[in-house]
């Protein structure tokens, strides 16, 4: 039995394994007694109010969701744009898109003010709202993308492999617009209402997903004391090189757009100047350490050696941490500025009307937040245990190809 | 037999006479009442023939009266704090011209819109628009996700962060749905005033008309007829049922 629940191992090393289960499922008790707690006191216990109504478990809700769409990228260039080298790690993003969607959507759903009404969500859909198409594109994705991670791994099923990568793919992309759409539709904030949110999220997606890809790969290597290929981490390193560019260029469109609207003057100064938590977190979170910095070490020219570290594992986690300030900025950021009720006025009233609104997480939404990391922890964790998903690399065909694609 | 057979006849009429009567002096009051006070049967639905709307004169509006924000909390059942996370569905807003320097007072509330951004991105369809303009929140399918909060240009809603006690059966509240104004629906419905319009009134100030914008006899559409008013945010196009004179 315990040779079976870990085919994928060198060694089985069932007590690290042991150790690894545990730390997921203590943060996993961790947000279940958030949970609970909440759902007898009521949000009362959180940071969040009626100015900032949505939070820290929001942050990492959407993180976890957009990040989801992305993971299932390396698997679509193999399928949709039949790339042989991301052919073999198609299983494995299949199966983090999948982790990462549940880990998203738990702490989306156990932070609602009614979880118990989940059903009526799932049975009453107001087609206009781009909230309830993403409840569509949530469900429907953990279908399409279960049936491919099938067919990958089912020989018998190559054939609908093409079609459902196709489907997927796409189902990917739509999803991603709605998600960033979910923001771009708000009209009445500074913050939000921009075209710019539905493609600067799917950007996004590419570059968070890839590098939670790429973090997890760096982790069964070194788990299975095994080196991952050179060809195969150059072409990932430079991926990801490119969506964190083109993250950044999203970024800085959207600013620019902002600061040549007169309207829009007063939120830019905000976010960019004196904004206090939010413009340090912006620059330094977003722009720095997700941005700029891991693309000095992915492209810093160095020995052999030291390449290793800075390309699977550092950069990356990087790029998490950036994609977890981008959302910061983005959603705490965009609702601390206050609404522009009567523009050219100076505002005042007992609803915190033209003040910047503050916000201070609670250890419920750390908790909470922290949990959907925990369940994306631990469904990977056992999936890579009893499942084949260590990439399978065909070496020598690599070998050939190298240099030619 | 004969006697019999032409006493029928006039016990007959009697009898229509009397139940004539009845019924005028039973329903005569009732419908004087229907006609005078608009209400309708509960079982009516709303009619798109009303639209029901505010005017609200900013210059009458009392600087520091905040009358209509107390009958607001009476009525609806709300505590009247005012934290961070306590619920407030009218609120008195102080605007200050950044150029001219120029004070206001006024109240803020849901601006119950034609095309309500809240309507629009609710996921589950309980925040809706009654047929005569009125924007509500369906207790039983509202999830607490807020997104209508976020929606909201006028900042008019509130999330209840805790368990409630001693509520108004007339206006079930709870925790973890949204809520906002309702232009007292419970009131309108008996053909009575929203509260904070007849506190106003009561204070003498009659800042805030209420009516039925579209019935051309209501108070509020002749004073919207001959006086300027405009809508808050009207750059969003959302066609508010509450609009504002003297700003």
């Amino acid at each position: 039995m315990a040779q079976q629940l870990c085919m994928n191992q060198s060694q089985c090393r069932t007590g690290q394994y042991i150790a690894l289960l545990a730390l997921g499922g203590l943060v996993v008790l961790g947000a279940m007694y958030a949970f609970f707690t909440l759902e007898h006191h009521g949000h009362v216990l959180t940071g969040m109010n009626n100015q900032i109504v949505w939070g820290l478990p929001h942050v990492f809700a959407v993180f976890l969701i957009v990040a989801a769409s992305g993971a299932l990228n390396v698997a679509s260039i193999g399928s949709v744009f039949g790339k042989q080298v991301y052919k073999s790690r198609a299983p494995l993003s299949g199966m983090l898109a999948l982790a990462l969607l549940a880990g998203g959507l738990a702490v989306l759903v156990l932070d609602l003010g009614r979880p118990d009404r989940l059903i009526v969500a799932m049975t009453h859909y107001n087609f206009k709202s781009i909230f309830a198409w993403n409840m569509i594109f949530y469900n429907g994705f953990f279908v399409i993308v279960g049936l491919y991670l099938v067919t990958l791994m089912d020989r018998r099923l190559k054939g609908w492999t093409k079609p459902l990568g196709y489907t997927a793919f796409f189902w990917r992309l739509s999803l991603t617009t709605a998600t960033g759409s979910i923001f771009g539709f708000l009209v009445a904030r500074a913050g939000y209402n921009s075209a710019l949110m539905a493609p600067m999220f799917v950007i996004m997606s590419f570059a968070y997903g890839l590098a939670v890809f790429m973090v997890v790969q760096s982790g069964m290597y070194r788990w299975n004391g095994i080196t991952l290929d050179d060809g195969v981490r150059r072409r990932m390193k430079n991926l990801l090189a490119v969506f964190v560019g083109a993250s950044l260029y999203f970024t800085v469109v959207f600013h620019l757009t902002n600061l040549y609207f007169a309207k829009q003057w007063e939120f830019e100064r905000f976010i960019l100047l004196d904004g206090g938590i939010y413009t340090t977190v912006f620059w330094v979170g977003q722009i720095f350490l997700g941005g700029i910095l891991p693309l000095i070490l992915l492209f810093l020219p160095r020995s052999k050696d030291a390449q290793k570290m800075c390309f699977c594992f550092l950069a990356p986690l990087l790029v998490i941490l950036g994609g977890f300030a981008q959302m910061y900025v983005t959603i705490v950021g965009g609702q601390a500025f206050p609404l522009p009720l009567f523009p050219g006025h100076e505002v005042q009233s007992s609803f915190y009307d033209g003040v910047v609104n503050s916000y201070q997480p609670s250890v419920y939404e750390w908790l909470l937040a922290m949990g959907g990391v925990g369940v994306t922890f631990l469904l990977t964790v056992i999936a890579v245990r009893v499942f084949k998903f260590m990439p399978q690399d065909d070496f020598k065909t690599l070998q050939s190809r190298r240099g030619t694609d | 037999m004969s006697e019999s057979m032409n006493s029928k006849p006039e016990g007959r009429r009697e009898f229509l006479k009397t139940s004539a009567v009845v019924a005028g002096v039973t329903l005569g009051p009732g419908v004087l009442f229907y006609g005078v006070a608009q209400s309708r049967a509960p079982e009516e639905g709303a009619s798109s023939a009303n639209r029901w709307g505010m005017l609200i004169d900013t210059t009458k509006c009392g600087d520091g009266c905040d009358d209509c924000v107390t009958a607001c909390n009476t009525e609806n059942g709300l505590s009247g704090h005012t934290g961070p996370q306590d619920s407030q569905w009218i609120r008195k807003v102080d605007i200050k011209d950044l150029r001219t320097g120029y004070v206001q007072s006024l109240p803020m509330m849901c601006q119950h819109c034609e095309n309500a951004p809240c309507v629009d991105v609710c996921p589950t369809g309980a925040s809706m628009k009654r047929e005569d303009g009125i924007v509500l929140v369906d207790r039983h399918s509202c999830i607490g996700c807020r997104y209508c909060m976020m929606a909201c240009p006028y900042k008019a809603r509130s999330f209840v962060h805790e368990p409630l006690t001693d509520q108004n059966p007339e206006v079930p509240r709870g925790k973890g749905c949204v809520e906002s104004c309702t232009f007292c629906v419970q009131r309108v419905d008996r053909g009575e005033q929203p509260a904070c319009v007849e506190a106003c009134e009561a204070k003498g100030h009659k800042a805030m008309i209420f009516g039925d914008l579209r019935d051309p006899e209501s108070e509020v559409s002749k004073v919207l007829k001959s006086t300027d008013s405009v809508e808050v945010r009207a750059d969003l196009a959302l066609n508010t049922g509450v609009r504002y004179q003297g700003i």
